[in-house]
């Protein structure tokens, strides 16, 4: 049998179409690829052989329909989304033992669409991370280099899918947690505009940022995937009810007379030269694709990573009061009275990081702390906001580096909780607007892949898919593979 | 602004978490450092600006008033870490200390 790792969801498609496979080849392939590269890379908690066997069975059965191109394709989920009778963990001790008893409802959109869940993906403990190193778990590598992070949160998606483990998964991304491990593993990944895809059964981190994505190979497979998963849902209250396009349908590679808008601030201190270099370079593919590219301003965006910390903490530290050791989860043995339950299954349960963020979102919430942090800080987001809105009257895309740098050693800065939060300064902004955010290979830097950045307008993915599947076909990137996927060196 | 040992130790209270010394020595060093990088904050002028706590454009969802299916109560028990006739076990509220007073 040829080699299915590395191949695309419509290739995969036309095989399983012409009957050279079956989907249940594939998924049995797929297992076999994953067992065999697992002990490089590190991203699975959890495999689901036995369920995905039988599912392949079952579309084999009944035939796979030439209208549905995701039909029997293999995916990863990232583990902070549940999955019925599928443990899931959000990688925290205080969840180790979890079979939820419900789908997400992304979960009841993949099975719609036939396509097979393989296994519950890494990631840092409940999404709070830029490295994946805080899952308490284990410890996942960056496809290109094993010594080097996959970036985080959704590293596991990440590292999956560039190592040929999956040829899609879906990712969370609060702040960059699709796009920065997405930049890390030379893949795409996009965070949707909030409200596109539901979060019922996403366990919550900061639920005024929190979206679920794609991460895949290409930018048309991210667009099938987005098409799956995307609409509203009566089951979570700020799903929004705008009609999904088919995202795949603008991908012409013709982008002549678009204009896109390149924030100065996005390209200034802390920017590896590396990194600057693929961005600038990118806007120079963009000019000669037919787009017009010039420098904006978005003079709140450094404002970004503090506001984040405050936001995102505090509805953490709320969202995180439901882990008491009462219902489900990790119960402390250490305990004599309720208040025990509580105290002590929440102190041995949750790992640093994670008290770290409740420690900080209960102190801005806190009495006397509320109005100089949390609502100064819900202040200053409207004005990050603003900045953006400007822009968009006059531009369709905004483009940037999805991540200052490149991937980082194992081990490096999970002693500095600051620096570890600056990796997100280019991604979190677009959070707290609401935005829409992917990341796309531009380019190496040290032997390591570069993310171009694109932000678009709410609820207008089309168009930044448009952007991106033109600069993919215009630029050679995505075809360097890393060594675990038969590549040499970049 | 630092933040001292003292009030960190209100917080972990207020969040429920608990902390050994060494611990809190080092979270309050860390949460100090946090704290005065979101502090920048301070220098931005936001008299009059509004607060956004959600960019979802909706406010209020209604559904119609009719009964939906709700969960088998086994079910929902699964995931209980202690159970007795169908209820959730959870120690005395009142530790021994304080109910022998």
């Amino acid at each position: 049998m040829t080699e299915l790792f590395n191949k695309s969801i419509e290739e995969l498609h036309s095989l399983l179409i012409s009957k050279e496979i079956t989907a249940t080849d594939l998924t049995a392939e797929t297992f076999a690829r994953i067992k065999e590269t697992e002990p490089q890379i590190e991203s699975f908690l959890a495999l689901n052989e036995e369920k995905a066997h039988d599912l392949a069975q079952a579309i084999d059965r009944k035939g796979i329909t030439e209208s549905n191109v995701l039909s029997g394709i293999p995916i990863g989920i990232k583990d902070n989304i549940v999955t019925k009778d599928l443990r899931t963990t959000a990688a925290s001790k205080i969840l180790g033992n979890f079979d939820p008893i419900y789908d997400a409802t992304v979960m009841d959109k993949v099975y719609q669409a036939d396509l097979i869940p393989v296994g519950k993906l890494n990631m840092d403990e409940f999404a709070m991370g830029a490295s994946t190193e805080t899952s308490y778990f284990k410890k996942t590598k960056n496809a290109w280099d094993q010594t080097k992070v996959p970036g985080g949160s959704s590293g596991g998606s990440a590292a999956a899918v560039a190592a040929g483990q999956v040829p899609v998964s879906l990712g969370s991304d609060t702040g960059g947690s699709i796009r920065q491990p997405a930049s890390f593993n030379g893949i795409v990944g996009l965070k949707p505009t909030y409200g596109r895809v539901s979060r019922y059964g996403l366990i919550a981190f900061a639920s005024s940022l929190d979206q679920i994505g794609p991460m895949t190979r290409t930018v048309k497979d991210n667009a099938l995937v987005l098409n799956a998963i995307s609409g509203f849902d009566a089951k979570d209250s700020t799903s929004a009810g705008v009609s999904v396009p088919d995202f795949a349908a603008g991908l012409t590679g013709d982008i002549k007379g678009m204009k896109v808008a390149l924030p100065k601030e996005y390209m200034g201190e802390g920017i590896q030269p590396g990194v600057r270099d693929a961005v600038l370079k990118a806007a120079d593919t963009f000019r000669a694709l037919g787009a017009t590219v010039e420098e904006v301003s978005l003079p709140h965006s450094k404002y970004g990573v503090a506001v984040y910390y405050i936001i995102a903490s505090s509805e953490a530290s709320s969202n995180l009061q439901r882990f008491d050791g009462i219902r489900y989860g990790f119960r402390s043995e250490h305990i004599t009275n309720l208040e025990d339950v509580y105290v002590n299954s929440r102190s041995e349960g949750f790992g640093e990081e994670v008290k770290r963020r409740i420690m900080l979102g209960t102190f801005s919430l806190s009495a006397g702390y509320y109005d100089a942090y949390f609502k100064k800080a819900g202040q200053v987001r409207t004005l990050i906001k603003q900045d953006f809105d400007q822009v968009f009257n006059q531009y369709d895309l905004i483009i940037g580096p999805a991540s200052p740098t490149v991937a980082f050693g194992i081990g490096e800065n999970i002693n500095d909780p600051i620096t570890m939060y600056m990796n997100d300064i280019l991604t979190i902004p677009v959070n707290l607007a609401g935005l829409p955010g992917m990341s796309v290979p531009a380019g190496f830097s040290e032997g390591l892949p570069v993310g171009l950045q694109i932000i678009g307008k709410h609820f207008d993915e089309a168009t930044m898919y448009k952007a991106a599947y033109a600069f993919e076909q215009a630029t050679d990137f995505h075809k360097k593979q890393p060594v675990i996927l038969g590549g040499g060196k970049a | 602004m630092a933040i001292s040992e003292e009030q960190v130790k209100h917080v972990a209270k207020l969040a429920k978490l608990s902390f050994s010394e060494n611990e809190l020595h080092e979270f309050t060093s860390q949460l100090g450092k946090i704290i005065d990088m979101v502090e920048t904050l301070e220098e931005v002028d936001t008299q009059g600006v509004p607060f956004t706590s959600n960019v979802a454009d909706t406010i209020n969802v209604m559904r119609e008033d009719v009964t939906i299916g709700g969960w088998d109560r086994d079910e929902l028990m699964k995931n209980v870490p202690e159970s007795e006739d169908g209820f959730i076990k959870v120690p005395a509220i009142i530790d021994n200390g304080e109910a022998g007073a």
